[in-house]
């Protein structure tokens, strides 16, 4: 069971649809959740990487309709049919909108009433400044964040606040996105992630 | 917004304005914690640097010893400097003088191009405009259906021939859109492009050639103002790989410091031209380098404020409200009818945060609830017509009714009740006595202030009663900038909430 949530633009569908697809080449069976019904054509966005993927998708009956549902349908599926591993997209939210926050917080619960989540991973952007930390305080505090994940680092970005994140709120990145193809998508490597760093 | 960069600068100053002579250490002082200030909000170091030499050259020299109040002088150069930085005079769209016009959108991945590209085009069809957006990302899965979707809420035509999800050709798209546009006579064509990264230089290529293949009037940047130093890379990137002519800041709304914005006009040398701020379509506004610096200090931005107001309040609708004031007509009915041209308005937190001295309410304001209005609305929508007309009928089952129907309880319609009551008779003396310059505008910001101030105020303690002070003095401000006219009244009871 894993989640996604991050602030708008990230990355995050594109995340789930690279993950996904890693998932899918080792034969593990995956049900992706859109409780983004929010952003225009999200649903459609992640229906395409679902398809790519070859992953099962549960979408929202209307538009605009209650994340927290999709996310609970999503559970209920994939524990039915038995799936390895279902992921839930979120929609974006800065994370100083408290309604929103609050929402995040509801799908959590959610979610929880049926399964254990067992990764909350928070999509940041490489460019990121200095809000990363506070962004990654904020919905570790909603949504008890288990790692991040690092996306367009093969811009010139280095992503140096992840260092921060780690130091003070120990939380680890795992994932790293470097481009928008489907296989573009590579676990975090320390070592790697310092040498770009310096050099 | 720049919230906390403006904190941190707002601190500074409160710290020199104590001091009647500025030694130079105490200038020295001030610098080094504007260079704090701006480095924590991700300004970049060249940036940081060459801003702190103005200032300083500036603090040192004549025009601060010989002015009458030092710290003042101080505030007023780094205001100057600020509003040097971020680009000086506000700069409009060109338009072509041969329709069509053509905008074209550039930005990396996630920075809001779309998002942006439907606010743009709504923004230009209420100046009258008949924009046409063209869906030239073919990269992102369902960008175009996006773009689509957009344009529909903001009831604007969208030309896609090309399905997207990486096939189709965008620069014929590009090419296709204006030869449409030409024919079918829209007036300005919004070219969404797909999110590049700087260095991929096919990429770059491709939007050079969007470019060659349209001639846009405006090339503009789409940036994240979440984004840290790597903003002066990718602007440079964008500037020379593809040229721009101004830039868009998004997601300004975020509590990112937005040093990003000083770093990017500063490296390109081009115009901040517009600012996002929320999901809706209607958040987005032109910027305006000098009103942003005086919210950057913390000055406020009373002229944003009121244009809003403005463009929300009908005019003929404040005239009769003048009218019932005066006559002592005021009903809950009114009330209702006022909450709603509020409303228009757009989001109260946005509109609270431009007033002076909004930094020292930052938390209340971060805090406050915006259904608040709803659930005052729901109470209001339950009640009879009579009851709304005369609230004098309202017994105690009435009242259980109301609360039942409105889902909430007896003692929060009672409150309301009793602030209704207060509100129209401060109203009515203050209409009878009337301030002479104009009749509407006493009473309207008592109104607000009586209502949903008030309940605001019980949630936050004592520190909510300071909510009444910038407010008048916004309110009062708001009155002098617009003169007499009628619609002006109408602002008041914004600034009272």
């Amino acid at each position: 069971m894993i989640l996604v949530v991050g602030v708008n633009g990230v990355g995050k569908t594109t995340t789930i649809g690279k993950l996904a697809n890693w998932l899918n080449e080792g034969k593990w069976r995956v049900v992706i959740g859109a409780a983004d019904t929010f952003r225009a054509a999200a649903v459609e966005q992640i229906a395409t990487w679902a398809e790519r993927a070859n992953a099962q998708l549960i979408r929202p009956d209307s538009e605009g309709q209650d994340p927290a549902s999709v996310a609970f349908q999503t559970v209920e599926l994939a524990l039915k049919n038995d799936a390895d591993v279902a992921i839930i997209d979120t929609a974006g939210r800065l994370q100083n909108k408290k309604d929103l926050m609050a929402e995040l917080e509801k799908i959590r619960r959610v979610v929880e009433k049926q399964a254990q989540i067992s990764e909350t991973l928070l999509v940041l952007d490489a460019t990121t400044g200095q809000n990363g930390l506070v962004q990654a305080k904020a919905f570790a505090e909603v949504a008890n964040v288990t790692g991040i994940v690092l996306t367009k680092l093969d811009g010139t970005a280095k992503g140096g606040i992840v260092y921060s994140i780690q130091r003070e709120l120990g939380i680890p990145v795992k994932l790293v996105g470097v481009g928008e193809g489907i296989a573009d998508f590579a676990f975090f490597d320390a070592r790697e992630f310092a040498k770009g760093l310096v050099g | 917004m720049f919230g906390n960069l403006s904190e941190r600068l707002v601190e500074t100053f409160k710290n020199l304005r104590t001091k009647g002579k500025l030694s130079a250490a105490d200038i020295d002082a001030t610098l080094r914690e504007i260079r704090r200030a701006l480095l924590e909000a991700d300004v970049a170091l060249e940036v940081v640097k060459a801003f702190t030499g103005a200032v300083r050259e500036r603090a040192m020299g004549d025009e601060v010893s010989k002015a009458l109040n030092p710290a003042q002088q101080v505030v007023q150069i780094v205001n100057e400097e600020l509003v040097k930085i971020l680009g000086g005079e506000q700069r409009k769209l060109e338009f072509s003088k041969k329709p069509p016009t053509v905008i074209m959108l550039a930005g990396l991945q996630g920075s809001g191009k779309t998002t942006l590209a439907g606010k743009l085009a709504k923004w230009l069809k209420d100046q009258n405009q008949t924009p046409l957006l063209v869906a030239a990302d073919l990269q992102r899965p369902n960008a175009v259906n996006q773009l689509q979707v957009v344009g529909e809420r903001a009831g604007v035509d969208v030309f896609a021939p090309e399905p997207g999800n990486g096939k189709g050709d965008p620069v014929k798209v590009s090419k296709d859109a204006i030869k449409y546009a030409e024919k079918k006579q829209y007036s300005v064509v919004i070219v969404d492009t797909a999110g590049r990264l700087g260095i991929d230089e096919e990429l770059m290529k491709q939007a050079r050639d969007i470019r060659k293949a349209t001639d846009p009037d405006e090339v503009l940047f789409v940036i994240d103002s979440m984004i840290g130093q790597d903003a002066v890379n990718v602007a440079k990137a964008f500037e020379d790989g593809v040229g721009i002519t101004g830039v868009v800041l998004t997601k300004l709304d975020g509590d990112a410091r937005g040093g990003a914005a000083l770093s990017v006009a500063s490296v390109t040398g081009k115009p901040i031209m517009f600012s996002s701020t929320g999901e809706g379509l209607d958040a987005f506004e032109p910027f305006y380098p000098d009103r942003m610096a005086s919210r950057i200090l913390d000055m406020g931005d009373v002229l944003t404020l009121i244009e809003q107001t403005q463009k929300a309040f009908d005019e003929g609708e404040a005239q009769k409200m003048a009218d019932k004031l005066a006559t002592e007509t005021f009903t809950l009915e009114d009330f209702l009818d006022q909450m709603q041209q509020l409303r228009k308005m757009g989001s109260l937190k946005s509109m609270l945060a431009m007033m002076p001295g909004a930094n020292q309410m930052k938390a209340q304001l971060d805090n406050f609830d915006e259904r608040e209005i709803d659930r005052t609305e729901a109470i209001i929508r339950s009640m009879t017509p009579t009851e709304r007309r005369q609230p004098k009928v309202l017994n105690g089952s009435r009242r259980l009714r109301i609360a039942n129907g409105a889902g909430t309880t007896v003692t929060e319609v009672n409150s309301l009740v009793n602030r209704f009551e207060q509100a129209a008779k401060m109203m009515k003396t203050v209409a009878k006595g009337g301030m002479p310059q104009m009749p509407g505008m006493p009473g309207m910001p008592a109104t607000g202030g009586g209502f949903i101030g008030k309940a605001k105020k019980k949630d936050k303690g004592k520190k909510g009663s300071k909510s009444g002070n910038p407010a008048k003095r916004a309110a009062d401000e708001a009155a002098k900038l617009s003169g007499d006219k009628p619609n002006s009244s109408g602002s008041g009871s914004a600034f009272g909430i």
